[in-house]
C-alpha cells in the first residue's frame, strides 16, 4: 500500500458545502430581483442594490459559484473513483478550491459596485479574469493529471463530458475576455462592433454548452447509474451524443443574433446547427432515463432519483424548446421577451440545480460516513417545493413571453402599434408575480436542503475512502 | 468575404455536417469482438457499467431528419460564406420588402391626412388618436405618455417653447430634430462666478436672492448669457434659449441645478425624425402635439 492509498475527499467535501451556500446565496439575489420587478422601489434607491447591478450578481453567483462549486465537487469526486486513484496534483486541488472561492467573493463585491465588462455572464473585470483562468489551468491540470494517472483501462463516460468542459470553458474564457485594460477595474474588448457580438455569443452560448450542458452530464453520467444501480442504458449512443454534441454546440452562438447587424450566413448557419443539436442533447436524455429502466419502481421511494431523472426531464425539455426558439420565424416572436427568461430557467432550475441537488444529496452521506442523509422525508419535499416551483417560475414566464411577443407586433388599421411598451409592460404584473413565487419556493427548497445537510454533517464524520488495490 | 476565409466556413461546416452522419452510421455498425447487443460492454468503473444497446430507432431518424432539413436549408439560404442560397433572400431584402408593403398599405391614409394644415387637423379627432399612437410609440420615452416631460426633455402639453409653438415650429422640431447646447462657463467664471451668475438668473423670476451676489452676477450675465438669452432673460426661440424669467426650468430650478447648468453646460438632442417616419407621419404628429395646448 502506498501513502497514497485514500482519495482525497476533503477538496469533495469543501465544494460540496460550498454548492449549497452559494446556491441559497445565488438564488436569494434571484428572488430580490424578481421581487424588484413587482415593485421597482425595491431597490430603496440605493445604487448597488439595482437590478442593473444585482442581476449579473446573481446569474453569476449561480452559474460560477453554486453551478461551478457543484463541476468542481463531483467532477473531483467521480474522476477519482472511476480511474482508481488518488486525485492528481496534491495541494493544486486546494488551490482550485480557495481561488474559486477568491473569484467568487471578488464578484460579490465588484457587482454591486457597478465594475463591469458589460459582457454577458462574463461581466467581471480583467485582474479577475486573469484570477480565472490561473484557477482553471490549475482544475484541468489536477483533472487532467488524475486521468494520466488512471489504473482503470478505459475512460469512463463522465469524465469524457467533464473534459470536454474544462478545456472548451479554458479555450471560451480566454479567448471571450481578451481585452484592453485602461485602469485596474475597467477595460475594453479586444474585438469591435458585431465581431464583439459574436464572440460574446460564441462564448455565451458555450457556457450553457459546456459549463452548463457537458458538465452537468458528467455529473449524470455517474449519479443517475449510481443511484439507479443499473449500467448506462447504451455505451454506444453515449459515444454518439458526446461527440455530436460538442462539436455542434460551438456553432449554435449566432442564434442569439438572430435579426441583428450578424451577416445574414452566420445567423443561419446558427439556426441549422441548432436544429441539428436537438437529437444529440436528446442522446443523454435518453441514455439518462432509460438507465431506470427495470428499475422504475425505485422513483417511488427514492426521492433522490426523483430529481435526477426529472432534472433530465426538464432538459430533455429545454434542449427541445432551445432548437425551436433558434428558428428565425419563431426568434423573431421570441427573441427580447421574457420567453427567454423561462426558457433560461427551465435549464437552469429543472435541470442544472436539480441534477446538482439530487447529486448532492446522493454524495454527501459518503464523504461523511453516513449511510443516507438526515432525513429522506425531507429531501422528498424538497423536491415537491423545486418542482411546483420551477413549473410556475417557466409557465409564467412562457405566458408573459409569447403575450410580450404579440403585444410588440399588434398593429392598428393604420400602421401604427397598438400598443405602447408600457402597456406591455403593465400586462407582465400577474406573470412577474407568479414568477416570483416560483423562484420563492425554489428557494425554500433549497434552505430545507441546507437545514438536511447540517443535520447529516453534525451527526457524521469526516471519512476519505481507500482507494482499491487495481484489478 | 475573402475566398480563403469563404472556403474555410464552406468546409468547416459540410465536414461537421457529414461528420455527424459518418459517426452515426459508424456507431449503428458492428464490429467482431464486442458484446451481444444487450449485454454489458465488459468494463467497469466504480462498480458501474454500460449496455451495448442499439441506437434507438426513432431518435437516430430524428437526428438524420435534422440534417437533411440542413443540407436542403443551406442549398435554399444564405449559408456557406459568400453562398446567397437559390431563394436570393436576405434580411435587409425581407425588411425593405415589408417595408414596401407596409407604405403601399398605410401610406395613402397619412398622405390624405397630411392634405389638411396641421392646424386644421389637430381639430380632427382620428387624426389626433392617430398621431397619439405615434406619439406613444416613438415619443412617449422621453416626453412621457402624457407629454409631461421630464428633467431635461420638454413638457409638451403646456404653453412654453423653446423653439416655438406654432404648428411649422413643432413640425420643423420633429422633422429635423433640435441640438440645444448651453455651454459650459465654470473655468471662465470660476466658482464665485458662477454662485453670482445664478444669484443673477434667480432674479430674473422674481426669486428672493443675495442683492450683492445678484448684481455681481449680472455683469456676468450681460457679458456671456445676454446673446443668446436677451437682455431680459426672456430666451430666443430662434436657438432654443430658454426663457429665464418664467418658473419653467427644464434641467431643475433649484440653485443647485441652475448652478450645474451655467458651470458644466446642458447639451439637449432632439433627434430628427424625417428620414425614419416620413413628412406625413410627422404631420399628423405635429398635429396631435399641436392639439395638447390648443
Amino acid at each position: 500500500m502506498s501513502t497514497q492509498s485514500a482519495y482525497n475527499y476533503k477538496v469533495v467535501r469543501q465544494f460540496t458545502i460550498m454548492t449549497v451556500i452559494w446556491g441559497i446565496v445565488g438564488m436569494l439575489v434571484g428572488v430580490i430581483i424578481a421581487a424588484q420587478l413587482v415593485w421597482p422601489s425595491l431597490n430603496f434607491d440605493i445604487p448597488w442594490l439595482t437590478y442593473s447591478r444585482l442581476r449579473p450578481l446573481h446569474t453569476n453567483a449561480v452559474i460560477f459559484a453554486f453551478g461551478g462549486s457543484a463541476l468542481f465537487a463531483t467532477s473531483y469526486y467521480v474522476v477519482q473513483r472511476t480511474c482508481q486513484t488518488r486525485l492528481f496534483g496534491g495541494g493544486l486541488a486546494a488551490f482550485t478550491f480557495w481561488g474559486w472561492q477568491l473569484i467568487i467573493v471578488l464578484a460579490a463585491i465588484t457587482l454591486p459596485l457597478g465594475y463591469t465588462s458589460g459582457k454577458e455572464y462574463a461581466e467581471l473585470e480583467w485582474p479577475i479574469d486573469i484570477l480565472i483562468a490561473v484557477v482553471w489551468v490549475a482544475y484541468a491540470v489536477v483533472f487532467f493529471g488524475t486521468i494520466v494517472m488512471r489504473k482503470t483501462p478505459h475512460i469512463y463516460v463522465a469524465n469524457w463530458f467533464y473534459g470536454a468542459f474544462i478545456l472548451t470553458v479554458a479555450v471560451l474564457h480566454i479567448v471571450n475576455s481578451a481585452a484592453l485594460p485602461v485602469g485596474m477595474l475597467k477595460s475594453y474588448s479586444a474585438y469591435p462592433g458585431t465581431m464583439d457580438a459574436m464572440v460574446q455569443w460564441w462564448y455565451g452560448h458555450n457556457a450553457v454548452g459546456f459549463f452548463l450542458t457537458a458538465g452537468f452530464l458528467g455529473i449524470m453520467y455517474y449519479f443517475v447509474p449510481k443511484q439507479a444501480g443499473r449500467p448506462v442504458y447504451s455505451y454506444r449512443l453515449s459515444v454518439v451524443h458526446f461527440w455530436a454534441l460538442i462539436s455542434v454546440y460551438m456553432w449554435a452562438g449566432p442564434h442569439h443574433l438572430q435579426y441583428t447587424a450578424l451577416p445574414d450566413w452566420a445567423q443561419s448557419l446558427g439556426m441549422i446547427f441548432s436544429l441539428i443539436l436537438l437529437a444529440p442533447s436528446w442522446g443523454g436524455m435518453i441514455n439518462g432515463i432509460m438507465t431506470l429502466s427495470g428499475a422504475w419502481h425505485k422513483l417511488r421511494t427514492d426521492p433522490i432519483l426523483k430529481f435526477l431523472i426529472v432534472s433530465l426531464s426538464f432538459y430533455g425539455m429545454s434542449t427541445f424548446e432551445g432548437p425551436m426558439m433558434s428558428i428565425k420565424t419563431v426568434n423573431a416572436l421570441s427573441h427580447y421577451t421574457d420567453w427567454t427568461i423561462g426558457h433560461v430557467h427551465g435549464g437552469a432550475l429543472g435541470w442544472v440545480a436539480m441534477v446538482t441537488i439530487g447529486a448532492v444529496y446522493a454524495l454527501l452521506p459518503k464523504l461523511f460516513g453516513r449511510d443516507e442523509m438526515h432525513s429522506v422525508k425531507l429531501i422528498d419535499t424538497h423536491f415537491w417545493i423545486a418542482t411546483i416551483g420551477v413549473v410556475l417560475y417557466i409557465a409564467s414566464m412562457w405566458i408573459a413571453g409569447v403575450m410580450q411577443g404579440l403585444m410588440w407586433r399588434a398593429v392598428n388599421d393604420d400602421g401604427t402599434l397598438t400598443y405602447s411598451f408600457v402597456e406591455s409592460l403593465e400586462e407582465m404584473y400577474p406573470y412577474l408575480t407568479v414568477r416570483l413565487l416560483g423562484g420563492l419556493l425554489f428557494f425554500i427548497g433549497m434552505l430545507l436542503m441546507a437545514y438536511n445537510v447540517w443535520k447529516t454533517i453534525a451527526a457524521g464524520k469526516a471519512v476519505d475512502d481507500t482507494v482499491p488495490a487495481s484489478a | 468575404m475573402s475566398g480563403f476565409w469563404h472556403w474555410y466556413v464552406v468546409l468547416l461546416t459540410l465536414l461537421n455536417i457529414f461528420g455527424c452522419f459518418w459517426l452515426v452510421r459508424w456507431a449503428t455498425r458492428r464490429r467482431s469482438g464486442e458484446a451481444a447487443e444487450g449485454d454489458v460492454t465488459g468494463h467497469s468503473w466504480d462498480g458501474l457499467q454500460e449496455y451495448n444497446n442499439p441506437l434507438p430507432r426513432w431518435w437516430l431518424y430524428l437526428f438524420y431528419l435534422t440534417i437533411v432539413f440542413s443540407l436542403i436549408y443551406i442549398v435554399l439560404y444564405p449559408t456557406l460564406g459568400n453562398w446567397q442560397g437559390i431563394y436570393g433572400w436576405s434580411s435587409t431584402g425581407q425588411y425593405e420588402q415589408e417595408m414596401e408593403r407596409a407604405e403601399a398599405k398605410y401610406g395613402p391614409i397619412f398622405a390624405e391626412l397630411a392634405q389638411k394644415d396641421v392646424a386644421a387637423l389637430a381639430q380632427d379627432d382620428e387624426a389626433t388618436q392617430i398621431g397619439q399612437r405615434l406619439f406613444l410609440n416613438y415619443c412617449s420615452t422621453c416626453h412621457g405618455s402624457d407629454a409631461g416631460g421630464a428633467t431635461g426633455f420638454p413638457n409638451l402639453a403646456d404653453k412654453h417653447w423653446l423653439y416655438g409653438g406654432s404648428p411649422e415650429a413643432i413640425k420643423t422640431s420633429i422633422m429635423n430634430g433640435r441640438r440645444g447646447i448651453m455651454p459650459p462657463w465654470g473655468a471662465s467664471l470660476g466658482d464665485q462666478g458662477v454662485e453670482e451668475t445664478a444669484a443673477y438668473v434667480m432674479s430674473l423670476s422674481g426669486r428672493e436672492v443675495d442683492s450683492a451676489k445678484a448684481s455681481a452676477g449680472k455683469k456676468h450675465y450681460q457679458m456671456m448669457c445676454v446673446a443668446c438669452h436677451g437682455a431680459n432673460g426672456t430666451g430666443n426661440q430662434a436657438l432654443g434659449a430658454p426663457d429665464l424669467t418664467d418658473s419653467n426650468w427644464l434641467y431643475g430650478g433649484s440653485p443647485g441645478a441652475i448652478k450645474t447648468s451655467i458651470r458644466d453646460g446642458r447639451n439637449g438632442v432632439m433627434p430628427a425624425h424625417k428620414e425614419f417616419l416620413g413628412e406625413d407621419k410627422v404631420h399628423v404628429l405635429a398635429a396631435y402635439v399641436y392639439s395638447l395646448s390648443n
